[in-house]
């Protein structure tokens, strides 16, 4: 195994960027993620590829949107303000069909929030965040190492789907500095992309790469067309982690940061005697409804912890067919729940179906 | 530790500035009176020496930071009393400069002050395990580009090499050829080597001088 390094989570995604053979990086400062554009603006030049500090959010989704069309591997990142200020260009990529990992380390919101992690852009995110009928995948880290490894993940499935994939992180997962193996990732080489706007060498017709359709017909056909391929995505594509689900009679649903506090919770309710367990989401979207179906058999409560106010948790109530009660705990505005609280809410939970 | 009037600590953003200057704080305090901690980060909002003000209050060593520091107020700002650090000569400080070059642009505000004092040290923090600074080359590079921003040259080096909860004594051990190697080429002594409390034992016959640090982790 390759030796590891210190990093923080920000500098992760950048350094599997690059390894993942991303050689293209548009973005604009924003707490808690700058540390991306700073690994970029030193290392990017040195190996020959692109750093671009753009005048805006909206100028380097718009840059992403260029580079996709060329074939090549492209990534912007911004916090939450910023990605709000990237919804049209999201759109504009999904309806052009283009791949690009786009990184969101969010922020508390609404607004300019503030700069403490938050979890509150799950809808934006699993719901598209631009206009029309789109998805992208939606990736959840919950360790540095993780960053890294969803971070070249991202990159093949959106050149597979021919979609954007984000990493959803929080401004915790951004910050934290854990060891790291970089060296140590698998990059599998990019596909074929015959479509792209390379240059016909008077040997082809032109590519063309647009969002707009003249032809409602033709439009609604698109439409129709992508959404068979996000079937296949929500059949082949989940990922999830679980921990300690298979006796649990109260299952906690919860992703990144909050995945972590709660597994601290769950050790200590299994001392104290409580049967609980945890499902991580690894996608958001695809959303991994099959193991919370199945938890559903014989768990008799649900509980999600999230650093919002509550949005993952429409999800779970979906995924269970609302076959018993979900309850929230949560903490907002850039607060992160610690593990005393997730096990007070158990212990409630546990009260009530005792 | 002999300590001068002002004992600055820069380094690459993420080599452990914040962690040593308290624990550096905390022992100096035990030393003298009149021990103050300069909180100079314009860079990073996060992991701020503000977080260990409670700690600070309690040994009697006074917090020069801003305001803004550690609050939502994303703002480069710099202290309203800055001037204490270099107008005020009963104080020891012990000034914690943000990341990299970027971070020691505020400390070249007090550049003139301090060098014409000439009571003060001023350490390169480093760690092998950074991903920018893994060989002595790329670490001199931070190094002069540091010293550029802020108009101040370094007079010693503070190996500070570890993995978070994941260093072992043989990590440190192995480390000091690469420190050893940006003292030589920098021509600056290798001053202290840091490790935290759990391998301080393990190592302490082994390294000279070790210096035991109190890690000031944040919960999460």
């Amino acid at each position: 195994m390759a030796d590891k390094i210190l990093m923080k989570g920000n500098e992760a995604i950048a350094a599997a960027a690059i390894k993942a053979g991303c050689m293209h990086y548009f973005g604009y400062p924003i707490t808690p993620q700058t540390e991306i554009a700073a690994y970029m603006a030193k290392v990017m030049p040195k190996i020959g590829g692109t750093f671009l500090q753009a005048e805006s959010e909206i100028a380097a989704i718009n840059m992403v949107y260029g580079v996709a069309s060329a074939g090549k591997r492209v990534m912007t990142s911004s916090s939450s303000p910023g990605v709000s200020l990237k919804g049209e260009g999201l759109s504009y990529l999904a309806g052009s069909d283009l791949p690009a990992l786009i990184v969101n380390v969010q922020r508390g919101g609404p607004g300019l929030g503030g700069i403490q992690p938050s979890q509150s852009d799950y809808f934006q995110s699993t719901r598209g965040g631009g206009h029309g009928d789109y998805h992208m995948i939606v990736l959840a880290p919950a360790s540095v190492q993780e960053m890294a490894e969803l971070t070249v993940k991202g990159f093949e499935l959106a050149d597979t789907y021919r979609m954007t994939a984000m990493i959803l992180a929080d401004g915790t997962m951004g910050q934290m500095m854990e060891p790291v193996s970089i060296e140590d990732l698998e990059v599998k080489p990019a596909p074929e992309k015959p479509w792209a706007t390379t240059g016909t060498k008077m040997a082809r017709e032109h590519n063309i790469v647009n969002s707009l359709s003249l032809v409602p017909e033709e439009l609604e056909e698109l439409n129709f067309k992508r959404y068979d391929r996000y079937k296949v995505i929500e059949e082949n594509e989940t990922m999830y982690e679980e921990y300690m689900v298979d006796d649990a009679d109260i299952v906690i649903a919860a992703f990144g940061i909050a995945a972590r506090v709660s597994k601290n919770a769950v050790d200590e309710a299994r001392k104290l005697g409580i049967k609980v367990g945890l499902i991580r989401p690894i996608t958001l979207w695809p959303f991994p409804k099959a193991p919370f179906k199945k938890a559903a058999e014989h768990a008799k409560a649900f509980l999600s912890v999230e650093l919002n106010m509550g949005q993952m948790i429409e999800d779970v109530q979906l995924a269970i067919e609302s076959k018993c009660p979900v309850t929230l705990c949560n903490r907002a505005g850039g607060m992160i729940p610690d593990p005393a609280q997730v096990l007070n809410a158990i212990k409630e939970i546990n009260g009530g179906i005792a | 530790m002999n300590y001068k009037r002002l004992t600055i600590l820069c380094g690459h953003y993420g080599s452990g500035k914040t962690n040593i200057a308290v624990n550096m704080a905390l022992d100096l305090a035990a030393q003298r009176d009149n021990v103050a901690v300069a909180d100079l980060d314009i860079v990073n909002p996060y992991f701020r020496s503000k977080d260990s003000e409670a700690e600070f209050k309690e040994h009697g060593i006074r917090l020069i930071c801003s305001d803004f520091a550690s609050s939502n107020v994303d703002l480069p700002s710099m202290p309203a009393d800055l001037y204490s650090i270099t107008d005020d000569k009963s104080l020891s400080v012990i000034l914690d400069i943000g990341g990299d070059d970027r971070g020691a642009y505020a400390l070249g505000r007090l550049r003139d002050a301090i060098r014409d004092e000439d009571d003060y040290e001023m350490l390169m923090v480093v760690n092998k395990f950074r991903p920018l600074t893994p060989d002595a080359p790329s670490t001199i590079e931070v190094m002069r580009e540091i010293e550029w921003a802020c108009g101040i040259p370094f007079t010693g080096i503070i190996n500070n090499s570890n993995l978070a909860s994941e260093t072992s004594a043989d990590d440190v051990l192995g480390s000091e050829a690469y420190a050893g190697e940006v003292s030589r080429l920098s021509g600056l002594p290798l001053v202290l080597t840091t490790v935290e409390d759990r391998l301080y034992d393990e190592l302490k016959d082994k390294i000279s001088p070790l210096f035991r640090l109190k890690l000031q982790a944040k919960p999460v």
